[in-house]
């Protein structure tokens, strides 16, 4: 049972390539976190529970990256084709990181800061693995 | 925040040539370089009988060198050893962090006398590999998977300052002018080149190899030109601080000491240092540095000095944005108001705030660990009114500031300087 899981990066991550994106509340004072976290910082508490997450939110900040990291550019991206990092304000209160798809990256003028975004999970294949990464597209 | 328990002076500063230094020079070469051309300026002279430890920043020679244990490394080569020599990290903020630990460790009375030592040398790596070193100051497990890079990460904050004050790509180009305009005049500066002399030197290199001549009008049609491509929008080339390898070094003595090597101290008055989550996404806000605000309030409320007293700052500009934000969490300006006041050119050598006289990261260049020291170098040379060429500022500085920052945002440390 999910529900279960120690409080890891290791767990988060695993969550992510099942295609769930969870965050951690403190029972005590309530205070969400995401990506996961297994202190309270607000409150001090170690009692924490998993929460799925409604993917929901909205654009807060976003780059359209030309230079890429080793990683993206392993991933078919370059100069000519940029890819768009993002920082995404979810709906239930707390921002998180991901890579902005959906929208036309060599003309990031016409990205709006503040579009509703939904979660959506990318799949890209590297050596003959999958592996799943975080990513937001406008609704 | 409490008054330092020993007064503590900068008593000599100095540094190497930044620049593509790499492989006629490396950190050992250039330290060595940076530590003689400080010796040069503690008016009664220095020896390493007089000095009683070495604090080394430094961010990344494991990755950028293949070398790590500096501390002891750099002290042998200056005839420290076997006194004590430590290295401190904290991304692009380390030699700030090892200045703050030196001014720290001669007010407790530990030590009279610190040499402080900022070395990097960059590019031993291809530029890909640099990139991908510099990206492990920021969060390596949920920012860097999402496709961040360094640029990446100071142009996100950059969209969310533009969407929040309506900042734009243009101011931000006027800043990357002005450090230019003032590198030209550092002799110890990677780029001693202003903007308008490179569009004239590209132009007379088109005119010889018979291609189109391009015929920008200004510079700010140039900064939007094809020869400023864009590295992550809205940063293009021109925003970003160099590739360099680089060293300086700083000499500390606590109040009963300074005299005997110099009748014109700078007083270290006002030291304070802040953190932040690595990930922007972490934070509470993506337009101000939580960190910088912490680490200024406290160098302001230990000096006793508010930010009007300051007179010149040396600030990092690792990306023209970031000088931007610094300028308004330092509250020289108002949230938002920053930009404003560097299109009326308040910022420029003349203007009522002088910023980065030295040319800032963006101009001299940025060896990320070298950094911190070279702040100070600039003040120290400002202060005495040594500054070469025509970069001194016509006014006495008795009162000045340095910035800088690691990472994304995540150290900062604050100095303050007065005589």
């Amino acid at each position: 049972m999910s529900e279960s899981k120690d409080f890891t990066i290791q767990n988060y991550l695993e969550f992510i390539q099942n295609k769930k994106l969870m965050g951690t509340r403190c029972k005590k004072c309530n205070e969400l976190y995401i990506p996961v976290r297994k202190l309270c910082t607000k409150c001090n508490s170690a009692d924490m529970e998993w929460v799925e997450m409604s993917g929901n939110g909205e654009l807060a900040a976003f780059t359209s990256i030309t230079v890429g990291t080793p990683y993206f550019i392993e991933k078919g991206y370059d100069r000519k084709k940029p890819y768009c990092f993002s920082v995404i304000k979810l709906d239930e209160g707390p921002m998180i990181s991901g890579q902005l798809v959906g929208v036309d990256e060599s003309k990031p003028d016409t990205i709006k800061i503040g579009i509703p975004v939904k979660v959506t999970f990318l799949e890209t294949e590297i050596k003959g693995e999958t592996k799943i990464d975080l990513g937001f597209m406008p609704k | 925040m409490a008054k330092l328990a020993r007064k503590v002076a900068l008593i000599g500063a100095g540094m190497s040539k930044f620049g593509r230094n790499f492989p006629l020079k490396r950190n050992p070469d250039m330290w060595v370089e940076a530590w003689l051309n400080a010796v040069g300026t503690v008016d009664n002279g220095i020896a390493p009988k007089d000095v009683d430890a070495c604090y080394v920043g430094n961010y990344s020679s494991d990755l950028f060198n293949h070398q790590g244990h500096l501390g002891p490394q750099m002290a042998n080569l200056v005839g420290l050893t076997p006194k004590p020599a430590s290295r401190f990290e904290g991304a692009c903020a380390s030699s700030g962090i090892a200045l703050r630990q030196a001014v720290i460790a001669i007010a407790s009375g530990i030590h009279d006398v610190i040499a402080v030592s900022g070395v990097e040398c960059m590019n031993e790596l291809p530029t890909a590999l640099v990139t991908d070193t510099l990206a492990t100051a920021s969060d390596a497990l949920f920012e860097y998977p999402a496709g961040a890079t360094f640029p990446g990460l100071y142009a996100t904050i950059a969209t969310a300052h533009f969407h929040k004050y309506g900042t734009t790509a243009e101011d931000l180009m006027h800043v990357g002018i002005k450090n230019h305009i003032n590198g030209a005049e550092n002799p110890y500066a990677q780029m001693q080149q202003s903007i308008k002399d490179m569009m004239a030197s590209k132009k007379a290199r088109y005119q010889e190899e018979g291609r189109d001549v391009p015929d920008w009008k200004d510079e700010f049609d140039f900064l939007k030109s094809s020869s400023n491509p864009m590295i992550a929008y809205p940063l293009r080339l021109f925003d970003c601080s160099l590739v360099t390898d680089g060293a300086a070094c700083l000499f500390l003595a606590a109040e009963d000491v300074a005299k005997k090597f110099t009748d014109s101290p700078i007083w270290i008055t006002g030291t304070g240092q802040g953190s932040a989550a690595l990930s922007l996404h972490d934070r509470d806000s993506l337009t101000s540095f939580i960190a910088t605000r912490e680490a200024s309030r406290q160098a302001y409320e230990m000096s006793g000095l508010k930010p009007r007293d300051i007179q010149i700052a040396e600030v990092h500009d690792c990306f023209t944005i970031a000088e931007i934000l610094a300028m308004e969490d330092l509250g020289f300006y108002e949230k938002g108001k920053a930009a404003e006041a560097v299109r009326n050119g308040e910022s420029k050598r003349d203007g009522v705030l002088p910023i980065n006289t030295s040319g800032g990261l963006k101009s001299k260049g940025h060896p990320v660990g070298a950094t911190g020291a070279a702040q100070a170098v600039e003040i120290f040379k400002q202060m005495r009114g040594i500054a070469e060429r025509n970069r001194q500022v016509k006014i006495d500085v008795t009162r000045a500031l340095t910035h800088n920052l690691g990472g994304s945002g995540g150290t900062c440390v604050v100095t303050i300087y007065e005589k």
